[in-house]
């Protein structure tokens, strides 16, 4: 039983609670200068390197002109496609079939993810058949989709999921699988159904798997779409990424290759700096785990 | 009918909880709980003392409900048990406040209500102002009083049944894994809380000398298969004395664990 009058308990109490606190550093204006200029310069400086080393080669002639053209001669390509508006067209063209190929395939993987993951039949049947997928270059569907669908948008969007659902189940199945068991014995505890225990603790505990998931699943669709692009031409499929620098190889057109490869790549990095990067930190952030990117 | 209706809600005549000749095997050689009998009296703080391996902890889940008994009867004149684990596991992507909210919110409570209630709990575990905390933002000690409250939130069955007097706490364990100052800390804590809630108690621990400190009866069991070996009526006893009877039960357990080493 307690000797001391209360009020000493709460004091001393409340003292060790200050000291027990885990301390964390406020960041002032002038330390967040100093860490962003710490995340952007050396991608910055590694970007000019590059360029520098590709004027450098170019200088030499080593290689012929049409394999490789001067760093100047290719930003001239990307500029005029600017100018005409055209590089939204193409951009708009590949952007939106990734995006509703993706959002597609996040509505189909995540009930499947869930259904792997909880029931232990569906899991043994085709758990293995989603790892394997997973592995498989996406690529080696399009001559079937195109046989099954024709050259149509709908062979594009089979490939694109094809790409993307595997990943994207797989994802959410890992961050079930990692959640301590001791959280669904808490949700039980505090009086959780099936149903509110997958709602309030399952799923926001598997998120950051899930996330993970979600994130490969973008890149694998990504991936598929410039495969199926490249190789999928049609007046109806309209001009794309993949048929812009499909245009470059036929034409032998280094400069349009080069430039669609970069507009390929900003894309990529876009989307991740922009979405994913952003969702990542701020879900690990608020879980204290400390493998937030900077 | 008016006899059995009485001894249901006749608070004086029914347990908290009645654990009748409760088994609980894991497989044909697993016997982690043998043919236990134990009552505890609503307002009643009770240990259960033992060595690891006794059980204790799959008779605290079979009273929370988290199991089924093998054979036997368990019940329970309360509602839902609040249940404390040995880590505090609070929802790591939830705040403080959020973590106590969420059983509320479970249980169908409007939100003005639970906000209010939110608060109650956290002033009580001296934790008022900082529910807009994360749990990786707080304390070890100061986790384990959030999940004393989100525990305590647990047991409000329905909207209407705030300030219930019958609530259960079952605790496994819950301060084993802080060091020595903050557990001393959160027992005093605890015993105060005990008091101003009127709870019954169900504390699972291995530490003879916590037992008897906390316990208004401290109860032994054996190990493998779990059996109720003693039991000890604590609550009046003297500070002088209770070095004593804490050796007298270091004695009795010390036993029990050497009982294993023919075997």
């Amino acid at each position: 039983m307690p000797t001391q009058p209360p009020d000493t308990v709460g004091e001393f109490e409340a003292g060790l609670d200050a000291l027990d606190t885990p301390v964390r550093q406020q960041a002032n204006a002038a330390a967040r200068t100093r860490k962003f200029l710490r995340v952007v310069v050396p991608p910055l400086v590694a970007l000019v390197g590059i360029i520098a080393i590709w004027q450098l080669l170019w200088a030499l002639a080593f290689w012929p002109e049409y394999q490789l053209p001067a760093p100047l001669t290719v930003w001239d390509e990307l500029w005029a496609r600017l100018h005409t508006g055209e590089v939204f067209a193409i951009l708009w063209t590949s952007l939106h079939r990734a995006v509703l190929g993706f959002l597609i395939g996040v509505v189909i993987a995540t009930p499947l993810g869930l259904l792997v993951a909880k029931v232990n039949v569906v899991r043994r049947a085709i758990g293995p058949l989603l790892t394997g997928l997973q592995s498989l270059p996406s690529v080696a569907w399009v001559p079937a989709a195109i046989l099954w669908f024709g050259v149509t948008p709908t062979a594009i969007y089979v490939v694109v999921l094809l790409g993307s659902v595997p990943s994207i189940a797989n994802g959410l199945v890992s961050g079930i699988d990692q959640i301590p068991p001791i959280l669904p014995r808490v949700g039980k505890a505090l009086g959780a159904g099936r149903m509110a225990a997958a709602r309030h603790i399952l799923l926001p505990a598997a998120l950051p798997g899930y996330l993970a998931g979600l994130k490969q699943g973008w890149a694998f669709s990504w991936r598929s779409l410039m495969a199926a692009e490249i190789i999928a031409r049609s007046p109806q499929l309209g001009k794309g990424l993949g048929a812009y620098l499909d245009d470059g190889r036929s034409f032998s057109d280094m400069p349009t290759v080069i430039a669609a490869i970069a507009l390929i790549l900003i894309v990529g990095i876009g989307i991740e700096l922009l979405a994913f990067r952003p969702a990542e930190r701020s879900v690990l952030r608020a879980r204290g785990l400390s493998g937030a990117p900077q | 009918m008016t006899a059995i209706m009485d001894e249901l809600t006749d608070p004086i005549r029914t347990n908290a909880v009645r654990i009748e000749r409760v088994s609980k095997s894991f497989s044909a050689e697993v016997h982690a709980l043998d043919q236990v009998d134990l009552d505890v009296a609503p307002g009643e703080f009770v240990c259960l003392l033992g060595a690891s391996g006794c059980g204790k902890t799959t008779l605290l889940n079979l009273v929370a409900g988290l199991d089924r008994p093998s054979d036997g009867r368990i019940e329970l004149a309360t509602g839902r048990p609040a249940v404390m684990f040995q880590e505090s596991a609070l929802l790591p992507w939830l705040t403080a406040a959020r973590n106590v909210e969420l059983p509320l919110k479970l249980a169908g409570i409007p939100r003005g209500q639970r906000k209010q209630r939110v608060e109650q709990l956290l002033e009580l575990v001296r934790l008022g102002g900082l529910g807009r905390k994360r749990p990786h933002e707080l304390s070890g000690g100061m986790r384990q009083r959030v999940a004393l409250a989100r525990a305590l939130a647990s047991t409000v069955d329905s909207a209407e049944s705030g300030t219930a007097k019958d609530v259960l706490l079952l605790m496994d364990e819950p301060f084993s894994a802080l060091d020595a100052i903050t557990r001393d800390v959160l027992q005093s804590e605890l015993i105060r809380v005990w008091a101003q809630t009127g709870a019954s108690v169900l504390f699972v621990t291995h530490d003879v000398r916590e037992a008897v400190r906390l316990g208004q009866r401290v109860v032994l069991l054996s190990s493998r298969p779990g059996k109720v070996v003693r039991d000890w009526h604590t609550a009046d006893t003297d500070p002088d004395s209770e070095p004593e009877l804490v050796d007298e039960i270091n004695g009795a357990l010390r036993e029990v664990i050497s009982a294993h080493a023919t075997s």
